[in-house]
């Protein structure tokens, strides 16, 4: 359903809007993976004096968590969600400058990978971008990751999380090497490590020995802070 | 000769006919090859039910269906087989199978079974997106429509821009198929290769079965 009631010849005008309405017209816009009104919307709120952080948070990840949530209740499937997240990065491609110059703040940061022998990123890309809208540094290794590039990037960007992506079962177990791997070396505890892809579930995320196994982007994105603020509150007390 | 209409076979799979000692629950999208196997080799002490092919896009429901089907049949039979792999149950079809007390085919997939699963596991082909001959004639319920390249075909590279070629891998010689496999790659703006599998260890695993 759309906020504004309007009849199938109307052109509505954004501009016209208030920011209340904007914004809701954008949750609108979004849901229907409309990125060129995205876009258009993004530059009326910047012209309006808002915070790019707000502008992010308000706007595109709030419409977002409407999308993840009809998602998982399987109102939306994958191409909508696609679609919506295509427009959403048409949002971000405009404020991610703006946010780098007005100091955004930092919740923590994230180096991210599709495991070795998978190629397939439209999950993690999708953690990314809402990790990313989060107020999380995101470090993405792409796809097709040996143990060996997860543990470089984690000495060079020593970030608080790790995530790894799989959409293949024949790919899966590889995250138990990497975590092995990072338990042989005695790293495994200095960094929270989440999981996730469509073929895992809550038990391999914890027979792997995973910290969270995370069913989709938002619910990564509510992990990873959880697992954050507690680890900063550890670190302070 | 049961009516083998792929529509049929992707939505509704194909009921068992009663006559055979030993059954053999497939899936649909095998249905043509093990009832080839069945009469180059004359296997008539074998029966035959297959699940809805689509299945294939939903791993998650397979090993219930297939546990059910066993459950609802294996009485009526000396033995049943089941002709799937892992097929993306992440190791529970195989758990069942061994719960069950009935044999399944070895490796993760068709295609590897197909091309020999050693073999397609030593080839180490991860950026290649695989087709079969039923997959080919079935490529736009299976693929293009789940994934809603029919409505919006500007997604394509989201889904397959990793990908470098499409390996039609082919059961039977059938330069129409060889065709269709070609415009599938074609429209996906992806490299083709055919590669002859015949039917591969599915052969196999059905004489023994």
């Amino acid at each position: 359903m759309k906020a504004i009631a309007m009849s199938e010849d109307d052109d509505l005008i954004l501009s016209d809007l208030n920011d209340e309405e904007l914004v809701e017209q954008m949750f609108d816009d979004l849901y229907d993976g409309l990125k060129e009104e995205i876009e258009e919307g993004v530059n009326i709120l910047l012209e309006r004096g808002w915070a790019p952080y707000r502008i992010l948070t308000e706007a595109l990840v709030g419409g977002m968590t409407i999308v993840g949530k009809d998602f998982r209740d399987g109102i939306l499937f994958v191409p909508e969600v696609l679609l919506a997240a295509n427009a959403m990065k048409g949002g971000m491609a405009i404020l991610k400058p703006l946010l780098a110059e007005t100091g955004a703040p930092r919740v923590g940061k994230m180096v991210i990978g599709t495991v070795k022998g998978d190629i397939h990123d439209i999950g993690k890309n999708l953690v990314s971008m809402m990790m990313e809208g989060a107020g999380f540094e995101v470090v993405d290794l792409g796809i097709n990751n040996a143990v060996e590039a997860y543990l470089e990037a984690l000495e060079a960007e020593k970030p608080d999380i790790l995530g790894m992506s799989a959409l293949l079962t024949t790919t899966m177990p590889y995250m138990k090497t990497v975590i092995d791997t990072m338990v042989e070396q005695g790293i495994r505890d200095d960094y929270v490590v989440l999981v996730g892809g469509a073929p895992l579930n809550e038990e391999f995320g914890r027979a792997i020995g995973a910290d969270a196994y995370c069913r989709d982007a938002a619910v990564a994105v509510e992990t990873a802070k959880t697992f954050v603020t507690r680890r900063h509150n550890q670190m302070n007390a | 000769m049961p009516d083998l209409n792929d529509q049929s076979l992707t939505i509704d799979g194909l009921a068992p006919n009663g006559r055979g000692r030993v059954l053999i629950i497939a899936c649909g999208a095998l249905a043509h090859e093990i009832l080839a196997i069945k009469r180059m080799n004359g296997l008539d002490h074998l029966d035959l039910q297959c699940l809805p092919a689509i299945l294939h896009n939903h791993p998650e429901r397979i090993t219930d269906a297939v546990r059910d089907a066993v459950e609802k049949h294996r009485a009526d039979y000396d033995r049943v087989f089941v002709a799937y792999a892992d097929c993306g149950t992440g190791g529970l079809l195989e758990m069942a199978c061994a719960d069950m007390g009935v044999g399944m085919i070895r490796g993760p997939h068709c295609y590897a079974f197909f091309d020999g699963v050693d073999q397609f596991e030593s080839r180490g082909e991860v950026t290649a997106f695989f087709l079969t001959d039923f997959l080919a004639r079935q490529f736009d319920a299976f693929v293009w429509k789940p994934l809603g390249l029919d409505k919006h075909p500007e997604l394509l590279s989201l889904y397959f821009g990793n990908y470098d070629k499409l390996v039609y891998l082919a059961q039977i010689d059938d330069p129409e198929l060889d065709d269709l496999a070609r415009k599938h790659a074609d429209r996906m703006g992806l490299a083709y290769e055919r590669r002859f599998t015949g039917y591969g260890e599915l052969e196999t695993a059905i004489k023994h079965a």
